[in-house]
């Protein structure tokens, strides 16, 4: 397993009271897969990927439990230093706005080019071939005039590509995409999910994609895991969840949403609201919001269970709700 | 068919680019808005889609009168808008309301959701008794599902999807005929995405209102819209029922923006005819000539270079029935399937699929 | 016209903003805390509910903005000294029995003696009484300088910024002039010809070279807050120009004019004391801490006791009003919210 998430814990101090944003979170990659991470605004799925990456803000953030496996290492347990240089060039990270994830006072060369100067001890005239050759390898046009522009110079989508560049400048064997296309216009969002998922196949890497977007999942994803509240209520390869849903939760969003392909009656609406993370109800955190709910849900926090559509077949499914098997069959 | 409750003739915004700080000079102009015209009808619902830049949300301005136009027309019942002011302004922006896409800035934080709520009544006292708008705003806050007894609070209490829903209540508060919602779901979570679209289509059936509902997103326009117009660059690329744009498309552009937008159906992944459009929106300050889309066009030819392609029928389908035959500016256009055949036997319902071939 | 980029649900929201140091405000209000399903919900099984109730009692951002200030150590410290210069400028007799200007040439530079607590300046005058009745001096003088600024800078500045084209152009160049002129050199050409013993022409010059700065803030405030999509909205709605300005941009925009007028108010204090200690801002009889610095200085080796007093109520007093503005500004601060 190229990464594994292990029961990760990690909580916000803020001026209102302890807000737990991830509560015991645990998820794989492997090398050549792509891992979505669904999930809502406060879901945890953002946050939960920064502490993957080491960038959390500590404090007000504090990671208070769990383990963060990288090869068979364990990332919580290593020094900053340590951290810092995995950081960039064993895993790396694509966020979703790239005009504000790049200095605007430096050339896009130069930002690509420090990568190979700080990690790799090239000389500048070697790191600006490489940031030419770079950015040639996300398809920008006529790289070689444009590697001297400054990132503002750029459109949202070529500013993406460069963010992708930069994250793949050393050949990382993770990377995480936060909302990586959920900023750039459709046609424009088509061209950059192509783009990452021919490299991912390329380079053989795993990719974290974190999304919100239910369409950008099917379209690239292997496997999923929903979050919701901190935790992941239902983790499954991404035919079978599209299919058959094993949780309430995962099974409402995939109604709720309108479909290009056809012109539906009203809408599927979850009611209610996503939980404030300072009082997440009691039991399953989805509860208040359930069709299903039943007094267990109200008190005991749902552990994952292993879910098989038919008997002995087990396809590596699991789902955070008591009531799994009628929410696959009904 | 009834006569439309609003008509859009060949509208025209410019924004001048001047240079200079105390004289200035103009230097040029960004063409937000080129030569747009559609019609809408009494209780329907008119989607328009684009991308970023591509005029949408100013047409949407335009149509509400928070920016004049540099030409053309806006009749609503007949009577151009475009010129009005003061008293007779005043009168028609009663009619014509608007709901915006960020709930975050478009309430104001120092104000109660009562006195949000309750501003079109002091400035339009004539609709309301002053006795009465406290009712009336309650009314309001139930009719779009908020709880009444909120009326005190302010908005930075509420969620994102709430105060959307306050954003609608203050859009209702003096009846108005036309609504013109500017991505009013875009900024919220899926989930509570689908409680906003449900309570707008409700509201549609309960007090018998047009909309002009604009959008990047392909999926929710198609799900509330009758007709849909697809813009490019300033101008409608593309006019027609939903059914016409999302299955009978023959206009490239609304090809190429159908076959990007991902399903959420994986197995949709292998067999989707894919177009991957290279290159970028050009700058509407200085866009191509000829057709707007032929810089990005794989079927573009020197035609489209001299010659700007009128929205109407295409001459190819002109004569025929059948839902090919709809307005699309394209001098090559085509039919082009994009959009898999709908899922199964979840179509029925309103309007969808009752085209004859 | 480049439309605004679509805002879409990122995960940030939730949590992280949330983390910045006071801005737990967006949990736990905005998302709603218990969840409750109202009955009769329109939309039958599957509408959808907006139940999520509001924790609290209804709260205005200013209210919320007093709840963080009443915390604050520093406003709370800087208020007290604040309440107490005010009393002791209205009531001065309360805490002083003398006279600032009855004076014995004879107890002249003599140091401090039961009574006289602070000793006595070079003219025998009481430094005890004439810091107390100082104090007077620098209130009026920083309250009204800070009120003229705010006045007359956020209504130029308002203007420009709500109707912007030619007379925002004249008005940005004017503050650009004004800018370029130094305070203190300034004041010794202008104050220099005047004859009036009041604090007038001094307040005067104060709001003269002053209200420039509130201006742009004004301006720049009114221009962010105009674009907010409320004003639009309110526009959308028929609402005439001052109902706009009043109702819908003032509030929103007076926040960082308040502030940086407190802050100001510090500066005009201390102004005021170095245009009076360069003789040519407020004139004896007038008592003021300015003129009793100028007036000890020259004796600061033998007598540093008629330096130290008034010097330091003015920089105590400086301070407190510099730190009063500071804590509103972090109480005000949105981005802090």
């Amino acid at each position: 397993m190229l990464l594994e998430v292990r029961d990760l814990q990690v909580e916000f101090h803020t001026r209102d009271g302890v807000a737990r944003a991830v509560n015991g979170v645990s998820y794989a990659v492997d090398a050549g897969e792509t891992l979505a991470v669904l999930g809502e605004s406060g879901s945890g799925k953002s946050v939960t990927a920064q502490a993957v990456m080491g960038i959390l803000d500590m404090p007000p953030g504090r990671i208070t439990g769990g383990q963060v496996l990288f090869q068979g290492r364990d990332l919580l347990r290593l020094k900053e230093e340590q951290r810092r240089r995995i950081r960039g060039a064993e895993m790396a990270m694509i966020f979703q706005d790239a005009l504000s994830s790049l200095n605007p006072v430096l050339t896009v060369g130069a930002q690509l080019g420090e990568m190979f100067i700080v990690h790799r001890g090239m000389s500048r005239k070697q790191a600006r071939a490489k940031a030419v050759e770079l950015m040639d390898r996300v398809r920008i046009p006529a790289a070689r005039e444009r590697v001297d522009d400054y990132p503002h110079q750029f459109s949202g989508g070529m500013r993406q590509r460069i963010m992708i560049a930069m994250a793949l400048a050393l050949e990382p064997s993770l990377i995480i995409a936060d909302e990586p296309t959920t900023a750039l216009d459709v046609t424009v969002q088509a061209q950059v999910m192509d783009l990452l998922a021919e490299l991912r196949r390329e380079l053989n890497m795993g990719l974290i994609l974190i999304t919100h977007d239910l369409g950008v999942v099917a379209d690239v994803a292997d496997r999923i895991a929903v979050m919701y509240a901190g935790r992941i209520v239902e983790t499954a390869p991404v035919y079978e969840i599209y299919r058959a849903p094993a949780h309430p939760y995962t099974r409402g969003l995939l109604r709720s949403i309108p479909r290009l392909d056809q012109k539906g009656r009203e809408l599927y609406a979850i009611k209610g609201l996503p939980p404030n993370l300072l009082r997440i109800p009691p039991g399953c955190a989805f509860n208040p919001r359930c069709p299903m709910a039943q007094d267990v849900c109200r008190t005991e926090v749902p552990p994952l269970f292993e879910v098989a559509e038919a008997p002995g077949a087990a396809e590596g499914r699991r789902s955070a709700c008591y009531f799994w098997e009628e929410t696959l069959h009904g | 068919m009834a006569e439309p409750i609003l008509e859009v003739r060949d509208l025209v915004k410019h924004y001048p680019l001047t240079r200079g700080i105390l004289f200035k000079k103009q230097i040029g102009a960004v063409r937000a808005v080129d030569g747009v015209s559609f019609a809408l009808d009494p209780g329907e619902t008119l989607g328009i889609v684009g991308e970023s830049g591509c005029g949408k949300s100013t047409v949407a301005k335009l149509v509400v009168n928070l920016e004049r136009p540099t030409s053309g027309v806006i009749r609503y019942k007949g009577e151009d808008i475009t010129r009005l002011s003061g008293r007779a302004l005043k009168a028609v922006r009663r009619n014509i309301q608007m709901v915006f896409q960020d709930p975050y800035t478009s309430l104001n934080p120092r104000m109660t959701v009562g006195d949000i709520i309750g501003e079109p009544y002091e400035i339009h006292p004539e609709v309301a008794p002053k006795g009465d708008r406290r009712r009336r705003v309650r009314e309001l806050l139930d009719v779009v599902g908020l709880n009444p007894e909120y009326i005190n609070r302010y908005p930075h209490q509420f969620s994102g999807g709430q105060r959307q829903r306050i954003g609608i209540a203050r859009g209702l508060a003096l009846r108005p005929e036309i609504i013109v919602a500017d991505e009013p779901v875009s900024a919220l979570d899926v989930s509570v995405q689908a409680q906003v679209i449900n309570l707008m289509e409700r509201l549609q059936d309960e007090f018998g209102l047009s909309y002009i509902f604009i959008a990047h997103d392909l999926s929710i326009v198609r799900h509330i819209s009758d007709r849909v117009g697809v813009m490019y660059l300033g101008r409608l690329a593309e006019i027609g029922s939903d059914a016409e744009i999302y299955e009978h498309p023959t206009h490239p552009y609304t090809q190429a923006l159908l076959s990007a937008v991902p399903l959420p159906d994986p197995t949709a992944r292998e067999h989707r005819d894919r177009i991957i459009l290279t290159g970028d929106v050009p700058s509407p300050a200085n866009p191509p000539s000829g057709c707007r889309f032929r810089t990005r066009c794989w079927k573009a030819r020197e035609r489209c270079e001299v010659e700007v392609p009128e929205l109407a029928v295409p001459e190819a389908f002109r004569g025929l029935r059948g839902p090919a035959a709809h307005p699309s500016a394209c001098h090559f256009a085509e039919e082009r399937q994009i959009v898999p055949a709908g899922g199964g036997g979840n179509g029925e319902g309103r309007d969808s699929r009752r085209e004859t071939q | 016209m480049p439309e605004p980029q679509s805002r879409r649900p990122d995960d940030n929201g939730g949590a992280i903003a949330a983390t910045g140091a006071g801005g737990g405000m967006d949990l736990a209000t905005s998302e709603g805390g218990t969840l409750e399903q109202r009955p009769g919900e329109p939309g039958g099984g599957t509408g959808g509910g907006a139940g999520g109730e509001a924790t609290g009692r209804p709260r205005s951002l200013w209210s919320d903005a007093w709840r963080d200030l009443r915390r604050n150590p520093v406003f709370v410290l800087s208020g007290l000294v604040i309440v107490f210069l005010v009393i002791i400028s209205i009531w001065p007799s309360l805490i002083t029995s003398g006279n600032p200007l009855s004076c014995d040439l004879a107890r002249a530079q003599d140091g401090s003696r039961p009574g006289h607590p602070f000793g006595f300046n070079g003219q025998g005058c009481d430094v005890y009484t004439r810091t107390v009745y100082g104090a007077r001096t620098s209130v009026v003088v920083g309250v009204l300088a800070s009120l003229g600024v705010a006045v007359v800078g956020s209504v130029l500045g308002g203007l420009a910024g709500f109707f912007g084209g030619f007379w925002d152009a004249i008005l940005s160049r004017i503050t650009d002039i004004f800018f370029g002129i130094p305070v203190v050199l300034g004041g010794l050409v202008l104050l220099s010809v005047v004859t009036s013993s009041t604090v007038w022409p001094v307040i005067g010059f104060m709001v003269l070279l002053g209200w420039p700065q509130i201006s742009r803030i004004a301006r720049g405030s009114v221009i962010t807050v105009k674009q907010n999509d409320f004003v639009q909205a309110a526009r959308a709605l028929g609402a005439s120009n001052p109902r706009m300005m009043l109702r819908h941009i003032l509030p929103n925009a007076v926040a960082p004019v308040i502030v940086v007028a407190t802050i100001a108010l510090g500066t005009f204090i201390a102004l005021e004391a170095t245009l009076s200690y360069l003789g040519v801002g407020l004139k004896p009889p007038t008592v003021s801490w300015g003129i009793d610095i100028s007036d000890a200085s020259p004796y600061i080796r033998n007598s540093p006791h008629m330096l130290l007093w008034p010097a330091g109520a003015l920089a105590i007093t400086v301070l407190a009003f510099i730190m009063l503005g500071d804590a509103v500004r972090d109480a005000l601060d949105p981005k802090l919210r």
